[in-house]
């Protein structure tokens, strides 16, 4: 893929829409495209973020460490975005991503994903719907869990 | 050393000054004959009624049967033979005198080296680098000059000052004493005028040497200047130094030269009175004319020697003070025994007895660092001395290697005082490595083998050994200016004190050092960024090319293939930028800039001939115009500059002209084209992905790598090394030579996963050792900067296993390592030296329970000595000790 591939791909993208071109061309020039074999991790539950990752084609699985061993807690798809909740909050991974099959990623380090946010608020929005949306999915899963529980008490 | 320098140079030159002396009276004849030969040539031959002709010489007349002219000529001819041998007996007399000198200063250099190296320890605490080095170096270099000179000089032109003067007597007395009226005026007046440049050239010294002592710490204490913007304080203080050194050279220069002034008047004052006073007694009949032009002649040689005369007074006066404030400095009391550092003394008494200590140590001020320590240490046993800073611990050390002579009392090893034990003894059977080891700037191996080199072995034949007289010749003059018996260039390692039989077994044995003092990763890792010269260690580059061989197997599997792209030469290389595509090479040296290609003459033909250069030209506009378009927004100390631009922030701008130039159609001039042709050289097609290098390109630039080789002036021809699949390159690392190719970029973990790899396919192979080897040629540094603080720590107490001395002091060398390093080195080291004594000192005791004993000392005494089971219980120093570490 040819840098001005990567930037077309890029502008398709909710997040990047917003962005001029010029900037984006200097995020992809700038940002490692990086190949993982499958099974490959794209980075550790518990080490410290520094970097986020948008996925340009493959998917990955999200793996939470528990003591009964990892649970696949979700699926990373093609087009989404990864890694930033530790680089927003600072805190460190919450969960391991794993390559499911040959992944394509770009990594954006946690410099240029805040210098992009101040630059362009339009992002920080559209990072905020993303965000919301998956709080709105896990909560949804915690009732589940919860009304489950609660019938399994019933019993 | 001898008190005056007259003595030095009897001492060590006697026969040869007094050849010389003789030579001085040979000359003596001939320089007289050639003062008097012009007389009877004015005289006899010029100035007369005719023959017969006579020779009148020494009271003696002798008659010539010829013609005047033949007369004359004859005359003449003898002239021109005397002035001949005159300068004959001069050329052989300075010859001789200069190699004298020569030979001399090499002896006293040598001498004052020899002192340095017996001086006692706490003396380099007072006494400055900078302060010593330019002593050896410059100040006796004119005390060489001068030696050959100091007898023969006076001897020479005072002999000839005679002759002329007693010539000049015989003409006329009156005429030979106005020639030295003055002399006595000359000489009451100028030592007194000497005598004060004398006290200035003293001061001018001392302050040369305090100036560049200054220069030595500002340069060793460099990052403390920076850290506290002393600078101008630093040149403040140093251009007082100059001003001193300017105010004390003008005033040398002001006496100096009216010494000169008054010397020349006086000169030139006395060939008035030849004039007026010769002129006169012509006129009345009472001198020849011939004596009177002879006279002439004679004065004016007279001035030569006189003004030598005096150069050598007041030489011999500067080398005199020289000389004195040198002793001065290399004289100090507490000198270690020259007869303890004999070249040949034995090293035959073991020091594995038991030790036995009582002593007490003073520093110069006279505090008592140690006071009546007193122990005891059983053969072959492992102790660990402990106590706070303050204690003496660290002190006792050094006096137990002998590194620093106890005040009193006396320290026995099975009986040896170690006093009097010659340093053959002590510094091979005793290990040490102090807190602060120095390192010497050579490779990591030649340090480790330091502590192996005592004397040359085999007979030390190295240079002086080369067969014939080159080899004899060089011995000898060795010999003559009594310099060191030994050959630099001889093979000085003791490979039985390292307990091997020859090199190989020692390289092993080295290895196993480094595994002991875990050092081996890190020498390992080196290796593999080093290199080997095939030429030298062909089987070692034969097996790193089977290790080549044997990562091709492993590309086969397609997920390593994806991490590396091998170099082919058939094919380019997405990998690689495109002046390593076009070169398929190494530079060996500095003929092939790979950051200036474009301006390589040779690489332009070969772009020329391909029909490359326009669309080279052209690549670069667009790489400009990409990196204009992306960096022209950020501000010119952006890091990504740094990190990505092909282009710096300043030369942004002009590229902008360039291209705006390009677009109007403009003709670009040829620097501009140069400036965009030296772009695309730094282009990789994988990493940049600017879409430039299409197919077609690549098959272009695969066509010019094969000219470029094919048509390579033979004066290039040993610039690079072409990868060539078979052969070792010599100018790329092992690591690179295995991998024979480039990692592909943006593979997740490629880097680690290749070096993994390479790591696997050289321990399969058996070459980590090899990989090791080559390591330990890498350079340390100068003092070891190169390396950690740690690694040179480490080091030190490598090269003190590896002679395997009766008794290892590890005296506080492991402080700086973290807990987990210590308590591993700790471990090895006394696994190392199971069976054989160690005497480890440190502040805080961990793992006491693995020595035999534990010694415990405070305020400069033994406090406790026991294992450390009696001593660990509560109520107890060592306890105490424990508890607050």
């Amino acid at each position: 893929m040819s840098l001005q591939e990567e930037v077309d791909l890029l502008r398709r993208l909710p997040l990047f829409a917003k962005i001029e071109p010029a900037k984006l061309k200097l995020l992809a020039f700038t940002s490692d495209r990086l190949v993982f074999a499958p099974g490959d991790v794209l980075f550790e539950q518990g080490d410290t973020g520094d970097a986020a990752y948008l996925v340009l084609q493959g998917s990955a699985s999200v793996l939470l460490d528990t003591p009964d061993g990892p649970i696949d807690i979700a699926t990373i798809n093609e087009h989404e975005i990864v890694g930033e909740i530790a680089i927003l909050c600072n805190v460190p991974r919450t969960a391991t991503v794993k390559a499911k099959d040959e992944l394509i990623a770009l990594r954006i380090s946690k410099e240029r994903f805040f210098g992009l946010l101040e630059e362009f608020p339009e992002m920080a929005v559209e990072i905020m719907r993303e965000l919301a949306h998956r709080l709105e999915v896990t909560t949804g899963r915690l009732r589940e869990a919860h009304s489950g529980a609660d019938a399994q008490l019933a019993h | 050393m001898e008190s005056s320098i007259f003595k030095y140079i009897l001492r060590y030159s006697a026969p040869q000054q007094l050849y010389l002396l003789a030579v001085t009276f040979a000359y003596y004849p001939f320089l007289y004959m050639s003062l008097e030969l012009p007389k009877i040539i004015v005289n006899e031959a010029i100035d007369t009624a005719g023959p017969p002709f006579a020779i009148p010489l020494f009271g003696f007349s002798f008659d010539i049967d010829a013609s005047q002219i033949q007369f004359l000529l004859t005359l003449c001819f003898i002239y021109l033979f005397l002035v001949l041998i005159n300068g004959s007996f001069k050329y052989h007399i300075n010859v001789h005198k200069g190699r004298l000198g020569e030979r001399l200063l090499r002896r006293l250099r040598y001498q004052l080296y020899r002192r340095i190296l017996r001086f006692p320890l706490p003396r380099f605490r007072k006494l400055g680098q900078g302060e010593i080095i330019p002593i050896v170096t410059a100040e006796v270099e004119p005390v060489g000059g001068f030696i050959g000179a100091a007898f023969v000089d006076p001897m020479f032109y005072g002999g000839q000052l005679l002759i002329i003067l007693s010539f000049i007597m015989l003409q006329d007395p009156w005429l030979g004493f106005a020639a030295i009226a003055f002399y006595p005026a000359q000489m009451c007046l100028i030592p007194r005028l000497q005598r004060r440049v004398n006290m200035l050239a003293k001061r001018r010294i001392k302050n040369v040497r305090r100036l560049s002592d200054h220069i030595g710490e500002s340069i060793s204490g460099i990052a403390e200047v920076h850290a506290n913007d002393t600078a101008h304080l630093e040149l403040a203080r140093f251009s007082e130094r100059l001003g001193r050194i300017y105010d004390i050279r003008y005033e040398i220069y002001r006496r100096k030269f009216f010494i000169k002034f008054l010397n020349n008047f006086i000169d030139k004052l006395t060939p008035f009175f030849f004039l007026s006073i010769g002129g006169f007694l012509v006129i009345q009949g009472e001198l020849t004319l011939g004596a009177l032009t002879a006279v002439l002649v004679a004065y004016k040689d007279l001035a030569a020697p006189w003004k030598e005369m005096l150069i050598w007074y007041q030489q011999k006066e500067d080398v005199r003070i020289k000389y004195e404030q040198v002793i001065e400095q290399f004289d100090p009391t507490d000198m270690l025994d020259e007869a303890l550092q004999a070249a040949d003394a034995s090293t035959d008494v073991p020091l594995d007895g038991e030790i036995a200590v009582n002593v007490g140590l003073s520093d110069e001020d006279g505090v008592r660092l140690l006071d009546g320590a007193r122990l005891t240490i059983p053969p072959h046993t492992h102790t660990a001395i402990v106590g706070d800073a303050a204690s003496g611990k660290s002190e006792l050390a050094t006096v137990l290697a002998r590194l620093i002579p106890p005040s009193s009392g006396r320290i026995t090893i099975g009986g040896n005082d170690l006093k009097t034990l010659p340093e053959s003894v002590t510094g091979q059977r005793i290990g040490y490595a102090g807190a602060n080891a120095h390192l010497q700037n050579a490779s990591i191996g030649e340090n480790l083998l330091y502590g192996l080199k005592h004397r040359p072995q085999n007979g030390g034949v190295g240079r002086r050994g080369a067969p014939g007289a080159a080899g004899e010749e060089l011995r000898a003059e060795a010999q003559r200016a009594g310099n060191s018996p030994f050959d630099y260039q001889a093979d000085w390692i003791d490979y039985a004190a390292a307990g091997v039989a020859d090199a190989d077994a020692l390289q092993a044995r080295v290895i196993d050092v480094l595994r002991v003092i875990d050092f081996d990763r890190d020498v390992y890792a080196m290796g593999l960024r080093g290199s080997i010269d095939p030429a030298e260690h062909p089987s070692t580059a034969e097996r790193i090319l089977q290790a080549r061989g044997t990562m091709r197997d492993r590309m086969r599997d397609p997920s390593i293939a994806v991490l590396i792209e091998p170099f082919d030469k058939g094919s380019y290389n997405a990998n690689a930028t495109v002046g390593e595509n076009l070169l398929f090479g190494v530079p060996l040296d500095d003929r092939f800039d790979m950051e200036r290609l474009a301006e390589h003459p040779y690489v332009r033909t070969v772009l020329d001939r391909a029909g490359l250069t326009d669309d080279f030209v052209d690549m670069g506009r667009r790489v400009a115009e990409t990196m204009v378009e992306l960096f022209a927004d950020l501000p010119p100390d952006h890091e990504f500059f740094q990190q990505y631009s092909f282009i710096s922030a300043e030369e942004l701008p002009e590229y902008r002209g360039i291209i705006e130039k390009a677009a109007r159609g403009g003709e670009l001039t040829e620097r501009e084209r140069l400036k965009l042709l030296s772009l695309p050289f730094m282009l990789i097609v994988d990493r940049h992905r600017l879409g430039l290098i299409d197919r077609a390109m690549q098959d272009r630039i695969l066509i010019a790598r094969h000219a470029f080789a094919a048509g390579l002036p033979a004066a290039l021809a040993d610039a690079l090394a072409f990868f060539d699949e078979n052969r070792y390159n010599p100018a790329a690392s092992i690591q690179d030579n295995i991998l024979f190719g480039k990692l592909a970029h943006g593979q997740a973990y490629g880097e680690r996963k290749i070096g993994a790899l390479i790591q696997e396919v050289v321990y399969s192979l058996g070459l980590r050792d090899t990989v090791t080897a080559a390591g330990l040629q890498a350079p340390v540094g100068i003092g070891g900067s190169r390396l950690s603080f740690t690694q040179r720590q480490k080091l030190a107490i490598g090269r003190a296993l590896l002679k395997r001395p009766d008794i290892l002091i590890v005296n506080e060398a492991t402080e700086a390592f973290d807990a987990h390093g210590q308590d591993r080195i700790l471990n090895a080291v006394l696994a190392e030296r199971r069976g054989r004594g160690l005497i480890w000192v440190v502040n805080r005791l961990v793992g006491g329970d693995r020595f035999d004993q534990i010694v415990v000392m405070k305020d400069g005494k033994v406090v406790e000595q026991g294992s450390y089971a009696a001593l660990a219980e509560s109520g107890k120093t060592l306890d105490t000790l424990l508890q607050v570490a």
